[in-house]
C-alpha cells in the first residue's frame, strides 16, 4: 500500500493535557507526526487539531481510530481525499544587504508574501500558503542566506457545504447507555 | 450540604456501588483515610504492597464484572500501582485507581513524594484525571466509573491532591455524564449483521474464535446459541477460556502458542472465522501473514480500533457482543457441517494435546488435573504466568462461566496471589485456587499477610519446579539448552506459609497429590501446598516464536521424553 501524506482534523475538548494525550499516542503507536497545529474553533470549549502524518491508508486509519478513543477527542476525520484547502504560515528571517534587498522584495511580491520587519542586515518575510508554496519561497530565499525560520503546521478545511467536523448540538442530557459489563452470570443454564 | 473532597469521593464510591477498596495509606491520602470511619459500608482491605492492591482490584473486577477499586498515596505508592494498572489495561479490566497527590501549591515543585502519575499512566489507562478543583471531584468520580465500566472496559486513574481532599464544597452527585467524545457503540450495524449471517450461513468449514469480550459482555448464552444453531465448533483464546463450556461437544480447545494443535489446525484450515470479542493478539495468531489463509473473517468487537489492526477482516461488526449476537442469531439458518466435523475429529485424535505421560514423578499437569478432579471444576482458578499458567489452561476443564482469571496481555508474574485475593473477595462463596509458579509467587508473596488479616480461604498451589520454568523451556528449545539465570533458589514455602499462620503441606510424591488437595479444600481457611514437581517438564504444544500456528512442536514421542525430562 502506498505511503502518502494524510491530513487528519480533530475536534477536541479544551482540557489540560489533551495535546499531550494526542501527541504521545503517535509515539506509542510508532507513528510519525509531520506537523500538528491546534487552535480554537467557532464552538466554545472545543479546539481543532490539524495533524499531518505519513503512512499507508491502513496504518493511518488505525491511528485515526486510536485517536478517536482518546476521551476528549469528539470527532476525528481523515480529509485527505476531500480535496481540502490547506495552509501554513512561515516567518523567514533572511540576510539582506543594500545590494540584495530589492531582489528579495521582488521575490516576496511574486509570492504575495509580506515583509514584516526590516533591520539593517536582515528582513523577516511572512508567507501563507500550502506547503509547496512555502517550500518554494524558502528555496528561493536560501540563496540570500536564511537566518531563522518559524513554520506553523498545516491547518485545513474541506471546501463547500457542511464540513465533516460539524458536531450536532449534544448538550441535552442523555440517558446513560447501559454498561456493557454485566455481572458474571451464574452457571445454571448456559 | 457542604462536604470535604474526601467525603465527596466516599459518597461517589458508595453511589457507584463500591463495596471494597484495596489500598495502602500515606501522607497524601491521610485526609481520605481519616474520613473512612464515616463510611463503614466501604470495606478497606490493607494490602502489603500497592502492586497487590492494583492486581486485587483487577481480580475483583474480573470475578464480579464490576469496577475494582485500588488506592495509594502519592509518589512511590502511585508508582507501585503502575504494573497492575498496565495489566488491567491490556486485559480490558475495569479498575478505578485512586492516588493521592501533593497539595496543589506544591505541584510542579518536585515536592516530597511528588510524581506525575497522570503522565506516567497516560499510555496505560483508558483515561485519567488530575483533580485541581474540588468542584470537579463528583463529576470526575462519576465519569471515571462510567468510562471504566462501559464500552471496552479499562482502568481509569484519579489523582487527587491532598488539599483538594480537605477543601469543602456544596455536594451534588451528577445523574449523568456529559462526554461528547465518548460514545461506545452498543449495537451492531444491521447491514453488517446481515452480511455476517450470509457469510456464516454459507460456510463449509466454519469456526468460532471467542475471546474475553464474550465474558465481559456476559454473552455466554448467546454464544452457545450461535454455536449450536449454526453447528460451529468453538475455539477460545486463552483469555476466552470460560466463555463456553469446555466439555460441550462443540468445544474445540483454545488456539495460540500453547493452544491445542488440533485447534490451531482447525483455525488454519477454516473457510469462515467468526471472531467474537477477541483481538488477534500475536500469541493467539502466530505469524500473522500465515494466519488462516483461506478464511473469510467476521469480527465482532466493541472497540472499532481492534478491527483490522492485526489481521484483515471481511465483515467487521462494532458493538457489544451480547447485543450483536442476539441480532445475529435470529438470522442464522440451522446448519450442519458433517464433513468438517469428521475432519476435526480426526485431527483431534491425531493430535492428542492433553495427555499426561506416564510418570512416577509429580507432574505439574497431573497436579492441575487432580485439582480439577477434586473440585469437579467447581472453582475459580487464578494463575501466575509461565508454565503453570499454560498447564492451568490446558489440564483443567472450565465449564463454569468466567472461571479462569489470568494475566494474558501483560503476562505479569506476581499477579496470581493478589488477584486471587480480589477474586475471593468478589466471590466469597466460591472455592478459589491460586496456581502459582515458584518464581511468580516470590514476587508478591507478601500478600499472604493480607490473606490472613482478612481471613480469606484461598487455596494456594505452588507448582515448584525450581526454575523460571517458561524461560528455561525457551532456553532449552531455542537457546541451545543454555540455562542462563533461570535456576531459582526458593525458600521453604511451607515454613513461609506457617510463619504467616497458614497451614501448608509439601508434596513430593505422586500419591500425596490428591489427598493434599482434598485436605486443602476441607480446611476452613487459607491453605498452601508446595508441589515439588518434575523440574524440567515442558509445556506442549508450543508454536515457536515467529512460526505459523500449524508449525507447533507437539508432545515429543515417548523415546524423546527422557531427554526432555
Ligand atoms: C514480572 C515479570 N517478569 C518477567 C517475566 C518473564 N517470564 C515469563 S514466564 C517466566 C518464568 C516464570 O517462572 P515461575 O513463576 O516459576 O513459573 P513457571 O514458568 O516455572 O511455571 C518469566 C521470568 C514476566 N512474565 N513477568
Amino acid at each position: 500500500m502506498a505511503v502518502t501524506k494524510h491530513t487528519l482534523v480533530a475536534l477536541v475538548e479544551d482540557r489540560p493535557g489533551v495535546l499531550n494525550r494526542v501527541s504521545s499516542l503517535f509515539r506509542r503507536r510508532n507513528f510519525n507526526i509531520e506537523s500538528i497545529a491546534v487552535g480554537h474553533t467557532e464552538q466554545p470549549n472545543l479546539s481543532r487539531m490539524t495533524i499531518v502524518v505519513e503512512g499507508n491508508d491502513a496504518k493511518v486509519e488505525q491511528v485515526r481510530k486510536q485517536l478517536d478513543k482518546v476521551i476528549e477527542v469528539v470527532k476525528i476525520v481523515d480529509i485527505t481525499n476531500d480535496n481540502p484547502v490547506a495552509r501554513e504560515l512561515a516567518l523567514i528571517k533572511v540576510k539582506a544587504t543594500a545590494s540584495t534587498r530589492s531582489e528579495i522584495i521582488q521575490i516576496v511580491d511574486i509570492f504575495r508574501a509580506n515583509i514584516v520587519d526590516v533591520s539593517p542586515d536582515s528582513l523577516i518575510v511572512e508567507v501563507t500558503g500550502d506547503e509547496e508554496k512555502v517550500n518554494s519561497l524558502m528555496d528561493l530565499l536560501r540563496g540570500f542566506g536564511i537566518r531563522e525560520i518559524a513554520r506553523t503546521g498545516s491547518i485545513a478545511l474541506t471546501r463547500g457545504g457542511a464540513g465533516p467536523l460539524q458536531v450536532e448540538e449534544v448538550k441535552a442530557p442523555k440517558q446513560l447507555p447501559k454498561p456493557s459489563i454485566r455481572e458474571a452470570e451464574t452457571p445454571p443454564d448456559w | 450540604m457542604k462536604k470535604t473532597g474526601a467525603q465527596i469521593l466516599c459518597e461517589g464510591l458508595v453511589r457507584e456501588g463500591v463495596e471494597v477498596i484495596f489500598g495502602f495509606p500515606g501522607g497524601a491520602v491521610l485526609p481520605l483515610y481519616d474520613t473512612f470511619p464515616q463510611y463503614p459500608q466501604l470495606r478497606h482491605i490493607l494490602v502489603r504492597h500497592e502492586q497487590g492492591a492494583a492486581h486485587a482490584a483487577d481480580g475483583y473486577a474480573r470475578a464480579t464484572g464490576r469496577a475494582g477499586v485500588c488506592l495509594a498515596t502519592s509518589g512511590p505508592g502511585a508508582t507501585n500501582l503502575v504494573t497492575g494498572i498496565a495489566n488491567a489495561n491490556l486485559d480490558s479490566s475495569p479498575v478505578v485507581a485512586i492516588t493521592g497527590q501533593v497539595a496543589t501549591p506544591f505541584i510542579g515543585k518536585d515536592a516530597f513524594q511528588e510524581i506525575d502519575i497522570t503522565g506516567i499512566t497516560l499510555p496505560i489507562t483508558k483515561h485519567n484525571y488530575l483533580v485541581l478543583d474540588v468542584k470537579d471531584l463528583a463529576r470526575v468520580v462519576k465519569e471515571a466509573f462510567h468510562i471504566a465500566q462501559t464500552g471496552r472496559p479499562g482502568p481509569v486513574l484519579i489523582d487527587i491532591p491532598r488539599d483538594i481532599l480537605q477543601q469543602e464544597v456544596a455536594f451534588a452527585y451528577p445523574e449523568n455524564v456529559d462526554l461528547p467524545g465518548y460514545k461506545p457503540k452498543f449495537f451492531g450495524h444491521p447491514a453488517q449483521i446481515k452480511k455476517a449471517a450470509e457469510v456464516i450461513n454459507s460456510a463449509e468449514r466454519p469456526i468460532i474464535i471467542a475471546g474475553r469480550g464474550v465474558i465481559i459482555s456476559g454473552a455466554f448464552a448467546e454464544l452457545r446459541e450461535l454455536a449450536e444453531k449454526a453447528q460451529i465448533p468453538v475455539i477460545t483464546t486463552f483469555l476466552g477460556i470460560g466463555c463456553f463450556p469446555e466439555t460441550h461437544v462443540l468445544s474445540f480447545g483454545w488456539l495460540g502458542m500453547h493452544g491445542m494443535a488440533y485447534a490451531n489446525k482447525a483455525v488454519h484450515n477454516s473457510d469462515v472465522i467468526v471472531a467474537i470479542g477477541m483481538r488477534f493478539d500475536d500469541r493467539a495468531t502466530g505469524m500473522v501473514s500465515a494466519f488462516a489463509p483461506q478464511a473469510r473473517i467476521v469480527h465482532i468487537d466493541i472497540d472499532p480500533a481492534e478491527i483490522g489492526k492485526n489481521v484483515r477482516v471481511n465483515v467487521p461488526i462494532v458493538g457489544d457482543v451480547k447485543n450483536v449476537l442476539q441480532a445475529l442469531n435470529q438470522q442464522i439458518i440451522p446448519g450442519e457441517h458433517m464433513e468438517w466435523f469428521n475432519q476435526l475429529d480426526k485431527w483431534r485424535q491425531e493430535h492428542p494435546a492433553l495427555v499426561i505421560r506416564d510418570s512416577e514423578a509429580v507432574l505439574p499437569q497431573y497436579v492441575i488435573r487432580q485439582i480439577y478432579e477434586v473440585t469437579k471444576g467447581d472453582a475459580t482458578i487464578v494463575t501466575g504466568v509461565g508454565q503453570n499458567q499454560m498447564w492451568a489452561g490446558q489440564f483443567f476443564f472450565y465449564d463454569k462461566p468466567n472461571s479462569l482469571i489470568s494475566s494474558g496481555g501483560l503476562g505479569t508474574m506476581g499477579f496470581e496471589l493478589p488477584a486471587a485475593i480480589g477474586a475471593k473477595v468478589g466471590r466469597p462463596e466460591e472455592t478459589v485456587w491460586c496456581i502459582a509458579g515458584d518464581g511468580g509467587f516470590q514476587m508478591t508473596m507478601q500478600e499472604l499477610a493480607t490473606i490472613v488479616q482478612e481471613n480469606l480461604a484461598i487455596k494456594i498451589a505452588i507448582i515448584n519446579n525450581g526454575y523460571l520454568g517458561m524461560v528455561r523451556q525457551w532456553q532449552q528449545l531455542f537457546y541451545g539448552h543454555r540455562y542462563v539465570h533461570t535456576q531459582l533458589w526458593g525458600p521453604d514455602f511451607v515454613k513461609i506459609a506457617e510463619a504467616y499462620g497458614i497451614p501448608a503441606l509439601r508434596v513430593k510424591d505422586k500419591v500425596e497429590v490428591t489427598p493434599s488437595i482434598e485436605k486443602a479444600i476441607e480446611h476452613n481457611g487459607p491453605f498452601l501446598i508446595d508441589f515439588v514437581v518434575e523440574p524440567e517438564e515442558n509445556v506442549f504444544p508450543i508454536v515457536p516464536p515467529g512460526a505459523s500456528l500449524i508449525q507447533a512442536i507437539e508432545i515429543p514421542k515417548p523415546e524423546k521424553v527422557t531427554g526432555l525430562g
